[in-house]
């Protein structure tokens, strides 16, 4: 299907030139392109940020830095990574460069909406940053601006404030593309129950982006309104209530962590009937189970809040939600993991981050039952073994599936392989440094250690020391891993069209592909994921 | 490279529309979580939103009201006789659309200001010693009349647009998604005003 004579996107001249041709590129490619290297520069502030506090936290005391410091450094690396980073991530990257491709489509819906979001979103990226250095000092409320504090607290708040507000609005917009490209733009015969599977995670998250988002504006724009009209809504002293916010805040934020996960859920799909040679085991389960964590997300938040006073029922209901909401995720690892049985396995590194993806979202989501259950909830509420469980939620689900998505789809957007043997050593890096890292907090949390804090009892000190080894290893892993990328940029060997032996439809165009996808709108007539058997791809 | 028009290419009428659609949700969104703090506090202090809600004029705002859905008949006429392709009913429908909301702006102008006078602002010295319920009722009244009136601007802006585009002929009895879509947000705008009024003004 490939076509010499059209140039590829990253070679394509088009009405700009130069920098301004990416800039001012409508082309999906370039923008998710765009989104990956702010992506990456933010992500390395917000880790810098975190090893600075796990260098505070080393020893007892005073290590390095105030406390004051210290509240500003996990507030803002918490806005970052939750608002810049995991929010839009593989949905603004991959789900950008490769959600047309998988379509058969040669655009977006709506182009240039989606350049407007990526402005919107570095527009509050940068805001958020600012808010360190502006007005009254570095934001101190954590990233999850709960009242009174957020509205009491003398630090320039209402900065944060808006970042989260125009970040969420470039969420909402980036969704809005998505559900619109995959109703309007499917190649002719890709029946809905013909597209590859991260496009049905890109739905799923798609309307929760749309649907849950701007619960959080208007909440954002009622702290500020706290803020600077004194207009009572969460304020006791006037006649509001403070849960109020909570319940407002949560709403929202429990669904964004299934908009940070189900694209990961998406992009993991993709690699294990690729590096198994075997059709994904299960393709409606795991479609049903896409929506079906979208839809029961919405109704759990609740449990964020079970010691914040909240009737027995309420209490009851939302717990028993949460372990509903579990029971789609575990299906989903059925059927990873069954793809994978009987098949010919080829352990490259997409593989093996895509596996520790399991292992780790489901260290994560087991102790996510733990909180989830009334009673263990109390005891651990606010400790650091929620730390360690979103950790290994969000960085260890989240953040190893980018890993992987990009070791999977790096050859198709820059047009370059990798070198296998750094990407291996430093995925170990990564995979020891993560829970050498986290996996303490575990243990220290159920022993009694808060969260957000800036010095602790001696005896949570093997559990500090051990974590901030951690950290040093997976920087170095992380550093490592970024090299080798950018070392394959430069001087790698050229990719082939196909070089997983992939059938998703990424693979049967060059690499990197041309700026108009395909030469010809391809024709589906089957189902996705048949390797070789012809006989079989008339279902 | 002209050959291949496809990312400059314009959006057809059925994707756009599904777009604007999914837009207004999120509007609604929006908007719903003012609704639900209007419930909670509604349910808590029913007595002094039944009193709060009585300072306000209901006559102005049945004024307003009548503009609001007479612009909205006047631009759906607009749409509609543009696709009859008649410039001048459309452009004349667009403008009288425009002048209504104006006049709703003005409206809502004097209404806030009558308010000020009497010292009822936000964070006011005359509401804070006003009970907790009539207190959080203007703050719901001023917060969510405002970003509808903020709505209602750029909706203005929004059919100014149009009017430009159309007598420059961009939109014109082919193609007139731009407008049609204007249209749906000035209905939303609308919407959103048909369960303010009740809820602030006539529950009593």
């Amino acid at each position: 299907m490939g076509n010499e004579t059209q140039p590829s996107y990253l070679e394509y001249q088009g009405r700009h030139k130069g920098l301004a041709g990416w800039l001012l590129s409508t082309d999906h490619k370039r923008i998710g392109l765009l989104y990956l290297y702010s992506i990456v520069v933010f992500f390395f502030v917000a880790a810098f940020l975190g090893l600075l506090m796990r260098i505070e936290l080393i020893a007892p005391g005073k290590t390095i830095m105030e406390p004051q410091t210290y509240n500003g450094l996990f507030t803002i690396h918490g806005i970052i990574m939750i608002f810049v980073i995991v929010i839009p991530g593989l949905a603004a990257v991959f789900g950008n460069f490769f959600l047309p491709i998988l379509i058969g489509a040669r655009d977006v819906a709506f182009p240039k909406l989606n350049l407007f979001s990526w402005y919107l979103y570095i527009t509050g990226a940068v805001l958020g940053v600012m808010s360190q250095f502006m007005g009254s000092g570095p934001p101190d409320t954590g990233w999850t601006f709960y009242v009174p504090y957020s509205v009491e607290s003398a630090t320039s708040v209402i900065w944060a404030l808006t970042a989260a507000f125009i970040l969420g609005f470039s969420s909402i917009l980036t969704g809005l593309n998505f559900i619109v490209t995959i109703h309007r733009m499917r190649a002719p015969g890709m029946k809905w129950f013909r597209m590859p599977l991260f496009p049905w995670a890109l739905y799923a998250t798609a309307w929760i982006q749309v649907l849950a988002t701007p619960i959080v504006g208007i909440t954002l724009l009622m702290v500020i309104a706290e803020r600077v009209l004194n207009i009572g809504f969460f304020d006791p002293a006037l006649g509001g209530d403070p849960v109020l916010f909570q319940h407002l805040f949560w709403i929202y934020s429990h669904p964004a962590v299934y908009i940070m996960i189900l694209p990961a859920m998406g992009v993991v799909t993709e690699i294990f009937p690729t590096f198994s040679q075997k059709p994904v085991f299960g393709y409606g389960a795991i479609v049903v189970s896409s929506l079906a964590i979208a839809f029961v997300g919405y109704f759990v938040w609740g449990h964020h809040m079970f010691t914040s006073g909240m009737s027995y029922y309420a209490r009851w209901f939302f717990s028993f939600l949460t372990f509903i909401v579990a029971v789609p995720s575990a299906i989903k690892v059925f059927n990873w993991i069954s793809t994978m049985y009987g098949g010919s396995i080829d352990l490259k590194p997409p593989l093996l981050y895509a596996i520790s993806f399991i292992f780790l979202f489901m260290i994560g989501g087991f102790t996510g039952l733990v909180l989830g259950s009334l009673a263990t909830n109390v005891q651990t509420h606010d400790t650091a073994f929620v730390v360690a469980h979103f950790h290994y939620i969000i960085f260890g689900g989240m953040g190893f599936a980018f890993f992987a998505g990009m070791h999977y789809w790096y050859p198709k957007m820059f047009g370059k392989m990798y070198n296998n043997r750094v990407a291996n050593i430093a995925w170990g890096f990564n995979f020891v440094g993560f829970n050498l890292l986290y996996f303490p907090h575990f243990i220290i949390g159920i022993q009694g250690m808060p969260r957000r804090s800036y010095d602790y009892l001696p005896q949570f000190h093997t559990g500090h020391f051990l974590s901030t080894i951690g950290a040093f290893i997976l920087i170095a892993g992380l550093l490592l891993m970024l090299y080798n990328f950018i070392r394959a940029g430069r001087r790698g060997e050229k990719a082939p069209a196909n070089p997983w032996h992939g059938v998703t439809l990424e693979w049967k165009i060059p690499s990197p592909p041309p700026h108009e996808n395909f030469d010809e709108i391809p024709e589906i007539t089957s189902r996705p994921y048949f390797f070789g058997s012809k006989e079989k791809t008339n279902q | 490279m002209t050959v291949h028009p496809t990312h400059t290419e314009h959006i057809d009428s059925e994707t756009g529309k599904l777009g604007m659609w999914i837009f207004l949700f999120t509007e609604l969104f929006l908007f719903g979580g003012l609704f639900l703090v209007y419930a909670i506090f509604r349910a808590k202090y029913s007595p002094e939103f039944h009193h709060a809600a009585e300072e306000l004029n209901a006559f102005i705002g049945t004024i307003n009201t009548v503009f609001l859905l007479v612009s909205s008949m006047t631009v759906a006429g607009a749409l509609t006789a543009m696709q009859k392709g008649d410039r001048r009913m459309t452009l004349l429908l667009l403008t009288v659309t425009i002048m209504l909301a104006g006049l709703f702006m003005v409206n809502k102008y004097f209404e806030w200001s009558h308010k000020f006078e009497y010292g009822i602002f936000p964070g006011s010295p005359v509401l804070k010693n006003m009970p907790h319920g009539e207190l959080l009722f203007f703050g719901l009244y001023y917060m969510m009349t405002g970003l509808h009136a903020l709505h209602v601007l750029v909706g203005m802006v929004l059919l100014s647009i149009n009017v430009v585009k159309v007598k420059a002929g961009t939109v014109n009895s082919e193609r007139f998604l731009m407008l049609e879509n204007s249209a749906l947000y000035w209905h939303l705008v609308d919407l959103i005003w048909i369960f303010l009024f009740p809820l602030l003004y006539l529950i009593t």
